[in-house]
Formats: C-alpha cells, sequence, structure tokens
C-alpha cells in the first residue's frame, strides 16, 4: 500500500528486558505518513515494539532502521530530530509553566551558544496553537486538568518538529471525551501536517477509527498488519484478544466497530491451551 | 525568561531572577568573608581587611590575612560551592528532594578513610588524600551495585542507605579502635570544621571544582533539566541518559570527596543549599549555579557564627550547619505535609 521503503522499520528483532525475551523475530515496518496504531492484548510486547522503535530499548538481534541506517548507532540527538516520543508517564518538574514545558521540546535544537532562537519561539508558539494550549501558556502544568496536561506533553513533542511521532497509550487515565479529543488531534496532525505517528492504543474501537494502519500483535508476534478494514474482523479480534464478538460499521465514520459478544459461553472463562 | 540575540544567530535565555539571586548571595558571602577575616584575637576594621586585601597592609595583617583568615575563608566558600554543587545534581538525579551525598553513603565513605588514616597514625596530607580515595571507592561501589538496571533513582537511594548503614557501622568500630586523644581529633573531623584550614587544604578542592564546575554546569546542565522529565522523555529528546547519569555521579562522587578531604564531611549544606536556591530562584530545574552560590554563602555564614557566635569557645562549623539544616529539615518536612505532599 506505500510506495519505497517506509522511513522506520524494524527487522528480525528480539526484543528482551533483562533476560526475560519479550518478542522473538519481529519484523515491523511503519508505511510514510500513516497512522499507524499498534493493538493487542495486554503484555503482547507493543509497547516493547515502540520502545525499540524510539531507540529506547536495543534489540539483542536484528535492528531498527530509521531512514536506511541503524537507529542505535545514530547520536541520540540526531535521531531526536527526527523521531519523537511520548512515553506512558512524565513528570513535570515542581512549578514549571506550560509554555516553559512546551519549550523543552526544542532541546535536540539548541547549544550552549544556541539556547533560544527566533526558530525556537515559533515552533513552540505553533505547537501551542496546534494543541488548543495557548491560552494556558503561563499557567502551571501542575494545576491543569488530565486532558488538558496530555495536550501539553503533545504540545512539547510537536515543539521537536520531527516528522515521525510514536505515543505510548496517549489516551490512558482519560475520560471519553478527552480520549477523543486527544485522539482528534493526533488525526490533525497526520492529516493536516503530514507527520507519521505510530500509537499504541487499548481501545480497538478508537483504534480501528483512526488508524490508517493497524498492527495487531499476540504473544510478541505480529499477527495481522493493514488497513482496519482488513485487519479487524471477528475471527481476528478472536484469535488475538481471546474476545468472541460482531464487527458491524460504525454508523459515523463507516469504519469496523467491534461489538463483544452477549454473554460469554462457559468455555471461555476456562483456561486456555497454551 | 529574558533572551539576548546576536546577529550571528547567537542566542542566550537566562532568568534575571536567578541572576539576581546568584549576585546577592556573593555580595552577601563578600561581607560576611570579610567579617570573617576582621574578626578573632587580631581584631581588625573591615577597612584595615579590605585595605590589606588590595595590598596596602603591615606585614603583621599580611601575614594574619594571607596565611591564615584568607585561606580558612577560601576552604569554606570552596567547600560550600561543592557540596551545593553535587547536592544539586544527586538531587535532580534521583528525583527526590532529599537526595544528597549524606543520605547516599559517599560523606560515610569518605570519613571511613580519614578515620583508618587515623587509627594507623598518619599526617593530615595522608587524610585527605585516604577520605578521597574512600569517597570515590564508594562512589564505585555505589555505580557497580546499580550498573545493572543503570543508575536509577530508587534503586540509588536504597543502595546508598544501605552503604551508609554498614559505613556508619564501620566508622563506629573505627573510632573505638583510635587511642582516645585520636578518636577525639577524629570526632571533630567528622564534624566538619574549618579551624586551621591553609592553602594546602584550599588548593586541591579549588582545582577540581574549576574543573568539574564548568563541565557540570555547561556540558551537563540542559541535559539535566531534561533528565527531571523522566528517563524516557529525556532520551526521546536526545539526551544519552546512562552516560550523563555516569558522569554526573562520577563528577558529584569527586566534589563531595575532595570537599570532605578539605573540611570532613560538613553536613546539611548539600540538602539544604539547593533547596534555598529553588526558593529564591522560584524556577523550576536543578539552580545548579544558584544553588553554588546559597551553598558558599551558608557555609561562610555557618563558620562565622561558629567562630563568634560563644565567646571564648569555638564551634566546629559542621555544628552550626547540622543544627540549621536539621531545623530546616523539620520545617520543610511539615511545610510538605500541610501542602498534602506528603
Amino acid at each position: 500500500m506505500q510506495a519505497g521503503t517506509p522511513r522506520l522499520t524494524g527487522t528480525g528483532m528480539t526484543l528482551a528486558y533483562d533476560r526475560r525475551t519479550v518478542a522473538e523475530d519481529l519484523t515491523v515496518a511503519v508505511p510514510d505518513r500513516s497512522f499507524t496504531v499498534v493493538i493487542g492484548p495486554n503484555a503482547c510486547g507493543k509497547s516493547t515494539l515502540l520502545r525499540a522503535l524510539a531507540r529506547m530499548l536495543r534489540p539483542t538481534t536484528g535492528a531498527v532502521l530509521l531512514d536506511g541506517a541503524d537507529i542505535h548507532r545514530r547520536p541520540a540527538r540526531q535521531v531526536a530530530r527526527t523521531l519523537g516520543l511520548l512515553p506512558q508517564s512524565s513528570i513535570a518538574p515542581d512549578g514549571i509553566t506550560v509554555a516553559e514545558l512546551v519549550a523543552r521540546g526544542r532541546y535536540p535544537h539548541q547549544g550552549l551558544l544556541r539556547q533560544w532562537s527566533r526558530e525556537d519561539e515559533r515552533v513552540v508558539e505553533e505547537a501551542m496553537t496546534a494543541t488548543g494550549v495557548a491560552d494556558l501558556a503561563d499557567r502551571a502544568v501542575d494545576e491543569l486538568s488530565g486532558g488538558q496536561r496530555q495536550r501539553v506533553w503533545i504540545a512539547m513533542t510537536l515543539a521537536q518538529q520531527t516528522p515521525l511521532l510514536l505515543l505510548d497509550e496517549p489516551t490512558t487515565y482519560l475520560d471519553i471525551a478527552h480520549q477523543i479529543e486527544i485522539l482528534d488531534l493526533c488525526a490533525r496532525l497526520h492529516e493536516e501536517q503530514g507527520r507519521t505517528l505510530v500509537a499504541v492504543l487499548h481501545d480497538l474501537n478508537h483504534a480501528a477509527r483512526y488508524a490508517t494502519h493497524l498492527i495487531a500483535m499476540r504473544d510478541g508476534r505480529v499477527v495481522a498488519a493493514g488497513p482496519p478494514a482488513e485487519v479487524v474482523t471477528a475471527e481476528r479480534v478472536e484469535e488475538v484478544f481471546g474476545l468472541p464478538c460482531r464487527v458491524i460499521e460504525d454508523p459515523e465514520t463507516g469504519t469496523p466497530l467491534v461489538v463483544p459478544a452477549a454473554r460469554r459461553p462457559a468455555a471461555h472463562l476456562a483456561p486456555e491451551p497454551a | 525568561m529574558t533572551v539576548l540575540r546576536t546577529p550571528g544567530g547567537f542566542s542566550l535565555r537566562f532568568r534575571p531572577r536567578a541572576l539576581a539571586v546568584g549576585a546577592g548571595c556573593a555580595l552577601l558571602a563578600a561581607g560576611l568573608g570579610v567579617l570573617a577575616i576582621a574578626g578573632g584575637d587580631y581584631p581588625m576594621t573591615p577597612a584595615d581587611v579590605l585595605r590589606t586585601l588590595l595590598g596596602g597592609g603591615t606585614p603583621a595583617e599580611e601575614f594574619i590575612i594571607h596565611e591564615l583568615r584568607l585561606p580558612r575563608l577560601v576552604t569554606a566558600l570552596l567547600v560550600g560551592a561543592a557540596l551545593a554543587l553535587a547536592g544539586a545534581v544527586f538531587q535532580s538525579l534521583v528525583r527526590n528532594p532529599l537526595g544528597s551525598p549524606d543520605m547516599l553513603g559517599f560523606t560515610q565513605g569518605a570519613s571511613t578513610g580519614a578515620l583508618i588514616v587515623v587509627v594507623l597514625g598518619g599526617g593530615s596530607l595522608a587524610l585527605s588524600g585516604a577520605a578521597v580515595a574512600s569517597g570515590l571507592a564508594t562512589g564505585l561501589l555505589v555505580s557497580l551495585l546499580t550498573w545493572r538496571t543503570g543508575v536509577h533513582g530508587y534503586r540509588l537511594i536504597l543502595v546508598g542507605i544501605g552503604i551508609t548503614a554498614i559505613l556508619t557501622g564501620v566508622n563506629g568500630y573505627l573510632l573505638t579502635r583510635a587511642p582516645l586523644m585520636d578518636a577525639a581529633r577524629a570526632v571533630l573531623w567528622l564534624t566538619g570544621s574549618l579551624d586551621g584550614r591553609g592553602w594546602t587544604e584550599a588548593l586541591p578542592l579549588l582545582i577540581v571544582l574549576a574543573t568539574l564546575a564548568p563541565l557540570v554546569l555547561l556540558g551537563c546542565g540542559p541535559a539535566l533539566r531534561m533528565l527531571e522529565m523522566g528517563d524516557d522523555t529525556a532520551a526521546a529528546l536526545g539526551v544519552p541518559v546512562r552516560r550523563l547519569r555516569m558522569v554526573l555521579l562520577g563528577a558529584a562522587v569527586l566534589l563531595v570527596s575532595f570537599a570532605a578531604a578539605a573540611a570532613g564531611p560538613v553536613s546539611f549544606v548539600a540538602l539544604t543549599a539547593p533547596h534555598l536556591a529553588r526558593r529564591l530562584t522560584r524556577a523550576p530545574g536543578p539552580n545548579l549555579l544558584p544553588a553554588m552560590c546559597v551553598g558558599a554563602t551558608l557555609l561562610v555564614g555557618a563558620d562565622l557564627l561558629a567562630q563568634r557566635a560563644f565567646t571564648g569557645h569555638q564551634l566546629p562549623a559542621g555544628a552550626i550547619t547540622g543544627a540549621i539544616g536539621g531545623a530546616y529539615l523539620v520545617w520543610l518536612l511539615a511545610a510538605q505535609r500541610r501542602a498534602g505532599r506528603l
């Protein structure tokens, strides 16, 4: 579905923390200019995959290639100008204002003698406008609501000005309205600014609605990858999540909508065979 | 935030308030320093002091100031600045306001070496050398114990607390083995004192501080600010997190060890100075430079108080910083509790 070699790929990766192997021989490609969403049950390795793609975790075998070069052989700062990451949890320093926090996204572009250029100023203002936090610029981050705070963190990663943006469960801990607000924002960044987005999401229906490319994982393997209409089928959902369901058309968007089966037959409550 | 830009595309960003705090502390330290130099068994007026410092004193005044009182003042300034810088670095690295070399075992480590020299019987040079060596050894031990996971906040604190406990035991044992006279000298050293400190104590610390301060402030300062937001966020912004932590840990251990070698393990400066600096600047971030200025001022003030507060009876400066720092810690905990953050 995409032309040419994608900018971000992982090939033959073994991903492990200490001695615990999470995934073996994992190969993924992030289509350029896509909104790629990684889905899968808890502990399937989706966040680990994102960490590997973001240069946080070095694969024990295989490699992550960014623009054709091994991401771990490139300087961290140089990578940070191409690829941004919004981690699951970040800490807002005590008393920091929104504008100050967003400004920190400029770090990979700054130097000792180039601490705050006009370009930095302009990009930070644009990032705050794009995420709708410009009015909050002088407020302390600790005073904001969860949804506002998440928009501020996204603004910080936008200020990094990277064509590729990775988001690790950006909607966790938010109520439904704020989840949609954040996902709408992501869709806008993808469509209007042409950025390539990769997000890990928990909610299948959100994934099916917003993604242009889905990667479904289970037990450290990619089970399926492609457009949501092809990936999200009743059989696949049952295979990946062990959830019997029907897949209907989302009346709003026409994308697949997963409706869990009303009552599980007793067999599904029994432990699954290994 | 104020920004200065030059036509060549260079730009500097700073907080006027942080600069004012630094300048204010420097002025205060200078004032306290002149007072400290003026007093003593041979009293002088501040005017005499300034005249002598500018080269117009009598030979007696020259000797008293240049050989006796000035080196003590310089040692106080350097020790205060070094401890405060190390403290600010530790607090940022472990992301905990209580993270300080006193709590992480490095001061105890330096003390162990000094006590071994006391027990074996050695001069002050050997004592300083041993303090530095054992402080660094403790730093190395802590890095080895935290190596696998990277020098992380909680792990560093837990390993540090363990090492502190072990070394406190070792130090207590060493004290019981020392001859009585030497034990008394050792206890004075353990409190931290600037009494009788000369250029031999000041010079090594000056060299270390002059080397490490630019490295830490300019080389690591901006990255350390990113590290405040979490390791992942910092790494995503292009900070080589693991290397940064090792470099900063090494630098802070060196600073603490050399400061201890010069004046003994002066307590609470490393903990208190960065807090005070942050309160004064009201800026987020490690506040490294303001912390150094506050630390230097704090120790000069404490030493002045130690010399003058009780007529005819000099206290070690460490007793004053301990008393002030302890009270500050209690107040801090109470305030945090009231604010519902504890």
